[in-house]
């Protein structure tokens, strides 16, 4: 999809290649032991908000004991802790680790986008949300950790006002604060926990806003990976309760600090380093962020284009849009059906899902030409019926196999063989049901293999899941009933999949040879020739 | 793989991802500040005097005024730079020149300094002028110290109270 162009696009390139192969593999290492639906590196987003609302109960929790004098705030603190362990002081370290663990799937889940490339083109904005997210994360956990009042709250205290007093923009430095006993005020508190409520309440607009663009977004983790991860968050918090270090006393310093590294990683840079340097690393380091969806820009094929004299406003593809990209809208040519489908290009990423789930794009259509109501320009239906005739003739022999593949799954280079033909899709629910039953019926090919990202790994986030309800008959359009099942497979593998594709093609190919021949192909009046007429 | 050794694979991660979390939350510790030293902390704002002295107005030149600009004065507002010195058993360890804040240079000067010291005995002396004096100082404080590990010793400076305070 992408043309990217000079060193830096390369070094990108480079980079998300580098990256998306290590999730891939990290991905399919977890899949020996999870089941797809419960793997935790393709639930990260919805962790994120498991962990958000283990966090906010937590907290509202800890609130109540919780005291916001310089000298009560930690003994409050410690009064959880110790005389109240069994519930107060779990909620702490479940509010402690929660927010570590919310940071580590944060952060994964925006590595993880950017390896599979999801976050250039009409994807900028998730991407760009996602970050101003995940800085408010930061910014809320570091207050956090203000509020103890301990050793490693007076540490991250003085380190932050001190780097903030650096932007020289504060009339009076904020850093005088911490320098003595005395010195600080109780409303000091009081300001710091308005901060560390008010911070994730916007976060969570946020994060609202940064599902606008997502059809039916998941936002709770599959029941049993949610179990896994709170029992694993409660065993942490029983096993090694979140405690203070001694209390904050601003006549000492504090020497040694046990650091939270999931939030503090960058404090002791911020510490030895000069501030105008850890100042413009940091803007840099954000500007970045901000921009790499355009570093460089993607270029898109074009949209979908609606036929309206094909369309009669179904609404099927507005149903299987994954992402909001199509409304129905009032009839515009007078046409007698209520509705039209409307594509916003602006929010599209041009997966052909809409196509395959269009009644009309049918390949058994010959009287007309082959438009259904909604197609890609640039990977039409007609084009897709040619590439799968064109297949479909040069195959020969026995157990002949016509495997569909998307682009983002297993690599199909070099699968093509004298009993393979290879049809390379943009997504696995870009292919309309009809067309397994066109090449069966047809026998353009004995057995149909769909093959795609690896199970609830789609890269356009429904094409399995509609592909393998259309086949199932639980979702129009649906597979016609006359396909036999043992002549269709399907193998969700993901790009690291190649063997296992080639496993399940010749395990596909003894079976479909066990079976009788195919039928003797019927054919309309006005049918090209097939195969079949060929070999007559 | 068999039912089992998934469910025990399960458990694997769950228990490393804990193991983990629990781990990075507090360690490896992080020595912020040596152990056999001490700090001291300079840390105060004050605003030097006028940079020029006021001139007054003769009665007649006030009544040239507009009404309401009509004053007894007319006063600069740039400030004078502070100088500031600590010197620590006669020896000068820290001299800054503090110019004032703001855009017109008529806020006061801020001035936040730390320095690390072995811990011990310290013969300590501040020195400050904020009149614009060429030499000299206008404030001076001498004072014994023992600093003892990790000690934090904060200098401020507030006129009202004499000038230096130790805290």
């Amino acid at each position: 999809m992408a043309a990217p162009s000079g060193f830096g696009a390369r070094a990108v390139k480079f980079l998300r290649a580098r990256v998306r192969l290590l999730f891939d593999r990290a991905e399919s290492l977890l899949g020996l032991a999870f089941p797809p639906a419960w793997n935790p590196l393709l639930n990260l987003g919805a962790l994120g908000f498991f962990f958000f609302w283990i966090v906010t109960a937590s907290g509202i929790y800890v609130y109540i004991f919780f005291d916001t004098g310089v000298t009560q705030a930690y003994d409050s603190v410690e009064y959880m802790t110790r005389e109240q362990w069994y519930l107060a002081g779990v909620m702490r370290s479940f509010h402690r680790y929660g927010s570590d663990a919310l940071v580590i799937v944060a952060a994964l889940h925006l590595l993880r986008e950017f390896g599979q490339d999801r976050y250039r083109g009409v994807r900028w904005f998730s991407w760009l949300t996602g970050i101003v997210v995940l800085v408010l994360v930061f910014v809320a956990g570091i207050t956090g950790y203000w509020l103890v009042w301990d050793k490693l709250a007076q540490y991250v205290a003085v380190v932050t006002s001190e780097w903030l007093d650096a932007l020289g923009i504060f009339g009076e430095p904020i850093a005088r604060n911490f320098v003595a006993p005395g010195a600080l005020d109780d409303r000091f508190f009081t300001l710091m926990l308005f901060v560390h409520i008010a911070v994730p309440l916007v976060a969570l607009i946020v994060l609202w806003v940064h599902l606008q663009r997502i059809a039916k977004p998941r936002i709770n983790p599959p029941r049993g990976l949610a179990c896994g991860a709170f029992v694993s968050l409660l065993a942490l918090s029983l096993a090694h309760p979140a405690t203070s270090r001694p209390p904050a006393d601003l006549a000492s310093v504090p020497g040694e600090v046990g650091l939270d590294w999931f939030y503090l990683a960058a404090y002791p840079l911020l510490e030895i380093l000069p501030a105008p340097l850890t100042w413009a690393t940091a803007l840099f380091l954000f500007a970045l962020a901000l921009s790499i969806p355009w570093l460089p820009p993607m270029r898109l094929a074009r949209p979908p284009r609606v036929d309206l004299d094909n369309c009669n406003g179904c609404a099927r593809c507005f149903a299987d849009c994954p992402y909001d990209a199509i409304t129905m809208v009032p009839r515009s040519d007078g046409a007698p059906f209520s509705a039209e489908a409307r594509v916003d290009p602006g929010s599209c990423v041009r997966c052909g899902i809409c196509a395959g789930a269009c009644p009309t794009a049918t390949p058994f259509r010959r009287a007309s030409a082959l438009s259904p109501g909604i197609d890609l320009p640039d990977l039409p239906i007609a084009a897709l019926r040619d590439r799968v005739e064109a297949e479909g003739r040069r195959l020969s022999g026995r157990g002949r196999i016509m495997v569909f593949g998307c682009a983002e799954g297993v690599p199909l280079e070099g699968l093509a063989s004298a009993r393979v033909g290879v049809v390379r899709l943009n997504c696995a629910g870009q292919l309309p049901p009809a067309f397994v039953d066109y090449v069966l019926s047809r026998d353009l090919a004995e057995g149909v293999l769909v093959t795609g990202c690896a199970a609830n790994a789609c890269h356009a986030r429904f094409g399995i899941l509609w592909t393998e309800a259309r086949f199932a008959r639980t979702r129009d359009p649906q597979l016609r009933r006359r396909v036999p099942a043992e002549r269709l497979r399907t193998l969700w593998a993901g790009r690291l999949g190649r063997r296992a594709l080639e496993a399940e093609i010749a395990s596909f190919a003894r079976a479909l040879e066990a079976l009788p021949p195919p039928a003797p192909v019927r054919r309309a009046p006005g049918l090209p020739a097939t195969r079949e007429v060929e070999r007559a | 793989m068999p039912e089992l050794a998934r469910w025990a694979g399960q458990l694997l991660f769950y228990g490393l991802a804990a193991l983990l979390t629990g781990f990075f939350a507090t360690r490896p510790v992080w020595q912020q500040f040596p152990k056999d030293r001490a700090q001291i902390t300079i840390a105060f704002v004050h605003g030097g005097e006028r940079k020029d002295a006021c001139t007054k107005f003769a009665a007649e030149e006030i009544a040239r005024l507009p009404p309401r600009a009509r004053r007894p004065s007319d006063c600069g507002r740039e400030r004078v730079p502070l100088r500031f010195e600590l010197a620590l058993d006669g020896r000068l360890l820290l001299a800054r020149t503090v110019p004032p804040s703001g855009i017109s240079r008529d806020g006061p000067s801020r001035l936040y300094e730390k320095l690390a010291l072995p811990a011990g005995r310290y013969a300590i002396t501040l020195r400050l002028a904020d009149s614009g004096r060429a030499e000299g100082f206008d404030y001076e404080r001498r004072f014994d110290i023992e600093l003892r590990p990790l000690q934090n010793l904060a200098i401020d400076f507030q006129p009202d109270r004499g000038g230096f305070v130790i805290r």
